[in-house]
C-alpha cells in the first residue's frame, strides 16, 4: 500500500544576517490512509515547520516529500492545515468564517454551502452561525475552525498544537470532540504537540524529535486492547496509558543531558 | 459540549435593577449633567466677559472686536451672501484635497504593500517629505502652478499625503502573520490576502486616518487661500487683517472653528456606521 504522506530525508533551515538557523535535519516517515500520527518534541526542535513543509508554505531544501506517490506541490489542495488559534475573522459571521477557504478557492456553490450548513448543525454550532467569534467559546471557536478546514474536504489534516490555546478543561473535550470527527471522517492526520498525554490519548504513532535541528529519534507504535477504537478521554483510563506516558517522557527526558 | 455564549449586559431600564445599581446609575447621571451645565456656563461667561469688556471700553473694540459686533458681521454676511461663497469655496477644496490624499494614500500604501523592496527604497524620500514644513513649498507652487485653485489643492494635498501614506503602510505592514499564513494555507494568493484580511482589519485603522487627514486638509487649504485666492475663508481673513476690519477675521475663524468641527462629526459619523 502506498503511504499517504511519504517524507524522504527532508532538511530545513531558516537564513538570516545574523547566520543560519537549522531546524530539520534529514527527516523520514511515512503516514498511513486513515491513520492518526503525533509528532512531540522539546519546544523549538521545529515541529511547526514540519507542518509548513508538508503543507507547502515552505519548500524543503534537501528530501521529498510525496502525497499519494506525487510530489508535494501538485497535492497541496488536498491537506488541510489547523493552526495554533482559530483565527476566526471578527468582521465575518461564524458561517462566513467557515466558508473562507471555499470562497478563496471560487468553490462555493450552493451544493457546497448546504453541506457547510449540515457540517455546523452536525457539531453543534448550527444556532450559531449568524453570530461573530467573538460571542463564542474558546472550544466552538476550535470547532468552526476545524470546520473551516474540513468544508475543503482535505485528506490530511496537519493540526498545530490546536488545543494549546484552551483551558485545560476545554481543551480535554474539544480533544475528545475534534479526534472523534477526525476518526468518523477517516482522515489521515497528524498533530503536533508538546502535551505528551495529548499524544498518547490521541495517535495511532507517535515521532520524538530530537531538539534543533530536529531528527527523528524514535517512532512509537501504540497499540490498546480493547474491541472498539479507544476515545481520548477512554484512553486515559487504560491501563496501557501510562506506560505509554513513561515511555514517551524517558525519550524526551534523554534530551535534556548534555551532549558531550 | 455547548458553551452559553457571553451574556450581554443588562439594559439600563431592566425592571429588576438593584438600589445600588439604582443609585450608581443616578450619580453617573448627575455627573453628566453637571459637566454638561459647567460647559455651557463656561461659555456664556466667556463670551458675557468679552461682551461687557469691549462696551465698558477696558478693551478696544476697533482691535479685539466683540461678540454682538461678529453677530451683527455674520447676519450681513448671510444677507449679501459672501458667507456662503467663502465658507463653500473652503469646504470644497477642503473635501477635494481630502478625496484626493485618501485614495492616493490608500492606494500608495497598498503598492509599498505588495512591493516590500519598493517601499525599501523610497523610504527615505518619504521620511523627507513627511517631515518637510509643507508651507515652505506654497511659494515654489505658485510659480509652477500659478496663482489658481490647482495651488491650493496641491498644497493641501501635499500637507496629508506622506504622513498618510507612512501611517497606512506601517498599519498594513503590523497584519497578524498567522492571520495572512492561514489565508495561504487555505490556498490563497497575496491578492486573497489583500481582499480577506488586509483591507477588512484596516477599516478601524483607515477610519482614524481619515480624521486625521480632514483636519490636516483644512490647514492646507487654508495655507494655500493665504497665498493664492480670491475666495475662501482664509482669503477672507488675509483680507481684512490688510484692511484692518478685525471684525471679519475673527467671524472667519469662528465659522472656520464651525466648519472643522462639522467635519470631523461627519467622520465620526461614518465610523460608527461602519464599525458599529
Amino acid at each position: 500500500m502506498t503511504p499517504k504522506l511519504e517524507l524522504k530525508t527532508v532538511s530545513y533551515a531558516y537564513h538570516s544576517l545574523d547566520g543560519e538557523t537549522p531546524a530539520l535535519s534529514h527527516i523520514s516517515f511515512s503516514v498511513m490512509p486513515g491513520e492518526f500520527l503525533a509528532v512531540v518534541g522539546p519546544s523549538g526542535c521545529g515541529k511547526s515547520t514540519l507542518l509548513s513543509l508538508i503543507c507547502g508554505l515552505a519548500e524543503p531544501e534537501e528530501g521529498l516529500i510525496l502525497v499519494d506517490g506525487t510530489p508535494i506541490h501538485q497535492a497541496r489542495d488536498r491537506i488541510g492545515y489547523m493552526l495554533q488559534k482559530d483565527h476566526l475573522f471578527e468582521w465575518r459571521s461564524i458561517l462566513s468564517n467557515t466558508a473562507l477557504g471555499l470562497e478563496i478557492r471560487r468553490q462555493l456553490t450552493s451544493q457546497r454551502s448546504e453541506e457547510l450548513k449540515a457540517m455546523l448543525k452536525a457539531y453543534g454550532l448550527e444556532q450559531f452561525q449568524e453570530k461573530r467569534p467573538s460571542q463564542l467559546s474558546g472550544g466552538m471557536r476550535q470547532r468552526a475552525a476545524l470546520i473551516r478546514t474540513l468544508a475543503l474536504k482535505p485528506d490530511i489534516l496537519l493540526l498545530d498544537e490546536p488545543f494549546s490555546a484552551l483551558d485545560y478543561q476545554t481543551r480535554l473535550s474539544v480533544c475528545d470532540d475534534i479526534s472523534s470527527i477526525i476518526r468518523e471522517n477517516k482522515k489521515t492526520a497528524i498533530l503536533v504537540t508538546h502535551d505528551l498525554s495529548e499524544a498518547v490519548s490521541t495517535a495511532d504513532r507517535i515521532v520524538v524529535l530530537s531538539p534543533r535541528p530536529g531528527r527523528v529519534k524514535t517512532i512509537l507504535t501504540l497499540t490498546f486492547s480493547s474491541e472498539h477504537p479507544l476515545s481520548p478521554m477512554e484512553r486515559r483510563k487504560a491501563p496501557e496509558f501510562s506506560a505509554y506516558f513513561q515511555l514517551l517522557w524517558k525519550e524526551m527526558k534523554e534530551h535534556d543531558l548534555p551532549v558531550s | 459540549m455547548i458553551f452559553p455564549f457571553r451574556k450581554p449586559a443588562p439594559p439600563a431600564a431592566s425592571p429588576k435593577i438593584s438600589p445600588a445599581q439604582r443609585s450608581f446609575l443616578c450619580r453617573q447621571q448627575r455627573k453628566r449633567r453637571l459637566v454638561l451645565i459647567c460647559r455651557g456656563f463656561l461659555f456664556l461667561l466667556l463670551i458675557g466677559m468679552w461682551e461687557t469688556a469691549s462696551r465698558l471700553s477696558w478693551i478696544d473694540r476697533f482691535i479685539f472686536s466683540s461678540p454682538s459686533l461678529i453677530l451683527n458681521c455674520l447676519w450681513s454676511m448671510v444677507l449679501d451672501g459672501s458667507l456662503f461663497l467663502h465658507t463653500g469655496v473652503t469646504l470644497g477644496e477642503t473635501l477635494l484635497s481630502f478625496a484626493l490624499v485618501i485614495s492616493i494614500g490608500l492606494g500608495a500604501a497598498l503598492i509599498l504593500w505588495l512591493s516590500p523592496t519598493l517601499a525599501q527604497i523610497l523610504e527615505p524620500y518619504l521620511v523627507i517629505l513627511n517631515s518637510l514644513p509643507k508651507s515652505a513649498l506654497a511659494p515654489l507652487l505658485i510659480v509652477w502652478l500659478g496663482n489658481n485653485t490647482k495651488t491650493i489643492i496641491t498644497a493641501a494635498v501635499s500637507v496629508a499625503l506622506f504622513g498618510s501614506i507612512m501611517t497606512l503602510h506601517t498599519g498594513f505592514s503590523q497584519t497578524d502573520p498567522d492571520k495572512i499564513r492561514l489565508i495561504y494555507s487555505l490556498g490563497g494568493k497575496k491578492t486573497d490576502v489583500l481582499a480577506k484580511v488586509l483591507l477588512p482589519a484596516s477599516i478601524p485603522l483607515i477610519i482614524s486616518n481619515m480624521k486625521v487627514n480632514i483636519g490636516l486638509c483644512l490647514v492646507g487649504v487654508i495655507i494655500g487661500e493665504f497665498l493664492s485666492s480670491r475666495a475662501g475663508l482664509g482669503y477672507l481673513i488675509i483680507y481684512s487683517s490688510q484692511v484692518f476690519q478685525m471684525t471679519v477675521l475673527v467671524s472667519s475663524i469662528i465659522v472656520l472653528c464651525i466648519m472643522s468641527v462639522v467635519l470631523y462629526q461627519g467622520i465620526a459619523w461614518v465610523e460608527k456606521k461602519f464599525l458599529a
